[in-house]
Order: structure tokens, then sequence, then C-alpha cells
């Protein structure tokens, strides 16, 4: 019994050997076109969850450059872990709202999402008291003197940092998953900008960037995370994060900070004590389509 | 005498246990920015002083014109929350006075599910960490004492519509 070897001869030009050979050609001529050691250090880079923490911190190191000399700012650019024994929850009060987008406008500047095509991570939608939580009757572009507007209320959907997440089952390349603190976020190095995640996501929370990334210099926030509010490429999708830049300092989501009327809740659903539980023990709860078992943690309450 | 002793003392520890449980710590430790007090007005006691408690209901003509008093007005009149003999402080329907930096206890009276709520930062808007220091706001940060309803306001402006996004 003798196996049958592919002798590798460069002078024998089969068709095996000859793939093998223009792989190698075109990787290498990809890498030369890169030019600069950053731009092949960012072509080389393992998707994060596989990273050292050495390898994280020349990563890091290397975007405050890159972001400094692209938007004239000084970045800080971290990968601060979750803070042990946390599990967020957010609670939003329907019957507070107002539905004045503050939250929208605010979420832009916090985590520096495109100008242009403009992006909103908070879509306020508008519906009828009739009519209930109906999204087929609800109104996104609603344009009052005043809010709220008679006979209606207002629903803001974001993420819903879902414990049973469609997107991250229908990513291709593993870039998004759920994190320890219960954070749905994206390797916006390692998406491949396929958008299945989109297609999956049943609330409409995904964005894609459809160009490179617009941004008023005047209103960047530097303060970010490599996983949250880092200047995203053109490609790449991008999600709320529950303000993981800010939430992983125990800081409240800007959101919550930036509601006038205090409809915005936050919290470790692990800590009985703490806002998230009361709601969840004490008021009339709600999830966003509760049929399809996504299992969302942005709960929706009554607070009246 | 042994047994007697031993159940005060169980006692004590519940007690003491109960008044530092975080959710008790947390209401001794509420936070608020100084009330919404105007400097043209306050303190009261400045014109107040020398002028006799009237507490006729009337149109209010020559000072605090601009008060519209949308609050129970049928039953309510300023001497039910305003201290007559000292403007500088509030009361409580039994006497008892309370400062404008606690006007909560004030309003709690009648709203007490919502004061409930309020302690435990669910009604209103709270700031600072999620797992440490916050700070709340007082009722009279947002709604008018006066006339409470919250103001309706021009909403930030709609996203634009698929059709419009170059």
């Amino acid at each position: 019994m003798s196996v049958k070897k592919t002798v590798l001869s460069p002078n024998k030009l089969n068709r095996r050997n000859f793939l093998k050979a223009a792989a190698v050609t075109s990787s290498t001529a990809a890498l030369a076109a890169c030019g600069s050691k950053e731009a092949r250090e960012e072509f080389l880079q393992r998707d994060f969850r596989s990273l050292s923490q050495d390898q994280i911190a020349k990563v890091l190191q290397r975007l405050e450059t890159q972001y400094e000399r692209e938007y004239g700012v000084k970045f800080t650019v971290s990968a601060k872990e979750p803070i042990p024994e946390t599990f967020f929850g957010y609670a939003l009060d329907i019957s507070r709202c107002i539905g004045c987008r503050k939250c929208v406008y605010a979420c832009v500047e916090e985590n520096n999402q495109t100008l242009e095509p403009q992006m909103h991570w908070i879509q306020v939608l508008e519906m009828e008291k009739e009519k209930g939580v109906d999204f087929l009757h609800s109104n996104l572009y609603y344009d009052h003197e005043e809010v709220p507007h008679e006979g209606h209320f207002y629903l803001p959907v974001q993420c819903q940092q879902c414990k049973n997440p469609p997107c991250v089952k229908a990513c291709p390349v593993g870039a998004t998953w759920a994190t320890e603190d219960g954070i749905v976020v994206v390797d916006y190095n390692w998406c491949i900008g396929c958008r299945s995640c989109m297609a999956a996501c049943p609330y409409g929370a995904r964005h894609y960037n459809w160009g490179k990334i617009q941004l008023e210099a005047e209103n960047i926030n530097p303060d970010t995370h490599y996983l949250g509010n880092r200047p995203r490429y053109k490609g790449a999708v991008e999600k709320c994060t529950f303000c993981i830049q800010r939430v992983r300092e125990g800081r409240y989501p800007k959101c919550v900070e930036v509601c006038p009327v205090g409809a915005r809740k936050f919290g470790n659903l692990l800590d009985k004590d703490s806002e998230i539980r009361y709601i969840l023990e004490n008021k009339r709860v709600l999830i966003l389509k509760e049929e399809l078992n996504t299992q969302p943690k942005f709960y929706y309450f009554y607070g009246t | 005498m042994k047994k007697f002793g031993l159940a005060t003392g169980f006692i004590a520890v519940f007690l003491v246990s109960f008044l530092f449980s975080p959710r008790m710590l947390a209401q001794q430790d509420i936070q608020v920015p100084p009330p919404p007090l105007s400097e043209d007005f306050f303190p009261c006691m400045e014109c107040h002083a020398d002028m006799d408690p009237n507490p006729e209901r009337r149109v209010l003509e020559e000072f605090h014109d601009d008060i519209e008093l949308a609050h129970d007005e049928e039953n309510r009149w300023c001497m039910d929350c305003h201290d007559a003999e000292n403007r500088n402080m509030l009361h409580s329907a039994s006497g008892e006075l309370i400062k404008f930096e606690e006007s909560y206890k004030l309003c709690g009276q009648c709203h007490g599910p919502k004061l409930r709520d309020w302690k435990a930062g669910i009604h209103g808007r709270r700031t600072g960490m999620w797992n440490g220091q916050k700070e709340y706001l007082l009722c009279a940060h947002c709604h008018n004492p006066h006339s409470p309803r919250y103001e309706s306001m021009k909403p930030e402006p709609a996203p634009l519509k698929p059709g419009k996004i170059k």
C-alpha cells in the first residue's frame, strides 16, 4: 500500500501549484501595497478575543496615533475589561418619555456616530395611544412643533442587548459577541461588512457604515473604548454598546443622563439593590417581540 | 434573665443591620443640587418680615402675579405649603417646618408612591455612577410646584427619510 503524494516540483506547473504560487504572490503584493508598517499591522491584526494583553496594548497605541493623525484630536482608546459580578440591564419608562429626541443626538456625539450618511443608534417611534405598542402604525419621522403630541406616546428603540442575540449567531466570522457583563459588541477591525447581523436583528438596531466616517472636530468624543465609540471604518457594522466606555467605569450611559424626564434607567441586574431590579420587581414590564425568544435585557415599563 | 438578654441582643442586632442595609443608607444619603429659587425673591423674609400674613384667596397683583396656580387649585392656597410665620420655610400638613432643600418631604405627603419611586431612583433623572455616588434632582427642578404638569417642548429634528439620505 503506498500513498500517492503530490510532488511539489517548481518545474511542474499543474493547477494546484499554480494556485499556490498565485496566492503567495498576490498576498505578498497586497502586503507590500499596504505600504507602512502600521497598515501592515492593521491588515494582519487577529480578532480581538484572541489577542494577548501585550498585543491589545500595541493595537490600542496604533489606533491612538492613527486617530490623532486622521482627526486632529488626541484620543484615548481603552480596552477596559468588565467589572466583576456585573450583568447590565436597562429600563425605559414608556409613561414618561415625551419623544424629545434629546437622547438620539446625545448618543450621536458620545459615540462618534458618522454624520453623513446620517446614523442614529436610537430611533424614537411615535405610537397612537389607541393602538398601543404597534410597530406597523408607528412613526419615526414625526415632526411636531411640540411634543408630546396629543393621543400619542413614544417608544425609543435601540439595541435590546439580547441574552440570546440572533445577530451574534448570524455573524460568519465571529466579529460580534456578548461580553461577560452582558453587552453585545462588535470588533470593527474583524467585521467583514456582510451585514448578515443586520438582517438577523429584529429591532433594526445595527447600522452600516456606507462611507468613510464623517465627524465634526469640535464634537468628537476622544474618550473611547475599543469595543465601543472609537471611530469606525467604512464597511463596518456598529450598534449601541450601553456606552461601554462609560459603564465599565461605573458611569451611567449618556442617554440615561441626558433624558430630561428621567425615563431611562440603567443598572446591574445581579445587584438586588439596583434601580433596575427595583423596576423588575415593582413595575409592569414588557420586552419587545418576546415571541422571538431573543431575551432582551432592555425592558420597557410603566412608571405610573 | 439570661434568655431575656439574648433576645434583646438579637433584636438590637436586627435593628442595627436594618439601619445599615444598603437601601436605608441610600435614602439617608440623598444628594441634590440647590433648589431652583430666584434671587429676586429669596429669602422671602426680606419683604415678608414686615408684612401681615393674608391667608385670603385673591388675585395677586403687585407681586408674584406671574404665578399661575394649577395644582389642585380649588383646594389649595399659598399657606397650605408656605409657612405664614417663617416665609423662608415650607410646612407640612401637620405644621412641621420643611426647608426648601428638602421640599420632597412636602410633595411626598400627597404623592407618596412618587416619593418612594424617587428615593429608589425610578422617578426622575439620576446622574453619576450606577455603582456609586448619584445625584438626584428635587421635584421642583422638573415640575413647577405651582403648575406641576411637565411642560411640552420642541423635539430635536426628525431623522432623514431614506430617500433624502445622500
